[in-house]
């Protein structure tokens, strides 16, 4: 696994460690990268992204497969809005695969995979969902039900076979793995640390991630990322002439 | 898997053909049988279901896949909301596969996919925007409108993860056939997309049926 390169101090706005079944929301602005690390392997990160000031854009996962002719992400791929722009792309990435079909985990779920554990029993340590995490936070940006749309899954892998039946690779997530996501719009960025609901590990383990915001580089006309699709440049465009007008 | 239908066109309840490029909404009933019929072949029925009483209860790709473990739809699919319930069941398929992944088309799309000066041509999404704005008494609006079911559109991914858009497996007179869980409304729009060579760059209409399903 080749690491990704130190971010340089001077750059460097903010680090953070999200504990396991965790959840956070932040807006991060164009210009400035967001870096997750899977601090000891086995990390799952339940991502979604909004438009921070039009936040009926959101990340969609259709546009983001059938434009790059993918069914998973790595560096140097991008993550479509549903308005033919771009909210972030993956200019680095050691993992290599992150799912993109899943979705999270609901009580149900986790109830009947990991047995009930509740906060009275078990304090901070109570068993927590995917959806209910993204719910909680989404609700803190005037955000709900209809706001739920197919989420990415961080460090997770998980494949198809020519039937369409998909297996997930309990030996993919490794330690030390990081993932580069540069801003490309004003992004409301939502997550939580919840176990991937295909994760057929039978107990309830979710694992930590580290969070970094660094700024980055102005983006250059042969960025490997605009250049890795023709449907890519047409999206950064389309991305810059509605910054342009807005800012 | 391809499966029959019992049902006959003579003693259905309702009947209306969907015009190529058009939008159709309409409830389907808890236990009736709803068939979407490919009239001419390869053409996108882009499909959303909701909870006809609890409309933000509605079609999800994600949880529909991850509950099945299975990309591709065919007889015994269960359709399951984003709150983890099932919508519909199909219940007879002649086509074999229906594309989960592919979502709708739309004019801001058509600029990424195809080309910047694309932008004028009418496309799915509009289609939906326009269904749930006139025909439903929730007032819904473009939040609503997530990734939907592309029925009769082959998209397969490969083990390696690369999505391809494979020549249509339908033909003219194939169906797909679906049980109610519950009341839903179904959206269709009946894709105009002029870019694709999957419908040989010619959208034609389809047909929808609905029968009482006491048998
Ligand atoms: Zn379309």
């Amino acid at each position: 696994m080749t690491q990704l390169p130190p971010i340089p101090e001077g750059d460097l706005l903010h680090r953070e460690t999200i504990r396991g079944g965790g959840m956070w929301s932040k807006v991060i602005g164009r210009g400035k990268t967001l870096r997750l690390t899977d601090l000891e392997g086995g990390a799952n990160v339940g991502l979604l992204l909004y438009n921070a000031l039009e936040r009926h854009e959101r990340y969609n996962m259709p546009d983001t497969l059938k434009g790059q002719h993918i069914f998973y992400l790595t560096a140097p791929y991008c993550l479509h809005s549903d308005m033919g722009r771009l909210l972030c792309s993956i200019t680095g990435d050691s993992s290599g695969w992150h799912d993109t079909v899943c979705g999270c985990s609901d009580a149900k779920l986790v109830r009947q995979k990991y047995g009930e554990k509740t906060y009275e029993e078990a304090r901070n340590d109570f068993h927590r969902n995917g959806r209910e995490c993204f719910l909680i936070e989404l609700a803190k940006w005037g955000l709900s039900e209809k706001d739920l749309v197919p989420n990415l899954n961080l460090f997770s892998k998980v494949i198809s076979d020519e039937e369409g039946a998909l297996s997930f690779d309990p030996t993919h997530a490794k330690a030390g793995a990081a993932i580069d996501l540069r801003c490309e719009l004003d992004v409301l960025v939502v997550f939580n640390t919840c176990q991937h609901p295909l994760d057929p590990n039978p107990q309830y383990a979710p694992k930590p991630v580290q969070l970094e915001v660094f700024r980055n580089a102005p983006v250059v006309e042969d960025d490997p990322c605009r250049l890795s699709r023709p449907e890519n440049g047409r999206a950064f465009q389309n991305t810059e002439v509605y910054n342009r007008l807005r800012f | 898997m391809l499966t029959e239908s019992t049902y006959e066109p003579a003693q259905a309840v309702y009947r209306h053909t969907i015009l190529a490029g058009d939008r159709w909404m309409h409830v389907v009933r808890q236990g009736q049988i709803f068939r979407i019929h490919d009239l001419e072949g390869n053409q996108a029925a882009d499909t959303l279901i909701y909870d006809a009483h609890h409309p933000d209860d509605r079609y999800s790709a994600s949880d529909t896949i991850q509950r099945q473990g299975k990309l591709y739809l065919t007889t015994g699919s269960v359709l399951y909301s984003n709150l983890g319930h099932a919508l519909m069941t199909i219940v007879a398929d002649t086509c074999g596969r229906h594309d989960t992944l592919g979502g709708a088309c739309s004019r801001e799309s058509n600029t990424m996919r195809y080309a910047l000066d694309k932008e004028h041509m009418h496309a799915c999404r509009d289609s939906f925007i326009r269904g749930v704005q006139e025909c439903c008494e929730h007032h819904l609006d473009k939040r609503d409108i997530t990734c939907n079911i592309n029925f009769f559109m082959n998209v397969p991914v490969t083990p390696d993860g690369r999505l391809t858009f494979a020549d249509g497996i339908s033909a003219p007179g194939r169906y797909v056939e679906l049980r109610a869980e519950r009341d839903v409304y179904v959206l269709i729009s009946n894709c105009p997309q002029l870019n694709n060579p999957c419908n040989a760059y010619n959208p034609t209409p389809v047909e929808v049926l609905i029968w009482d399903g006491d048998r």
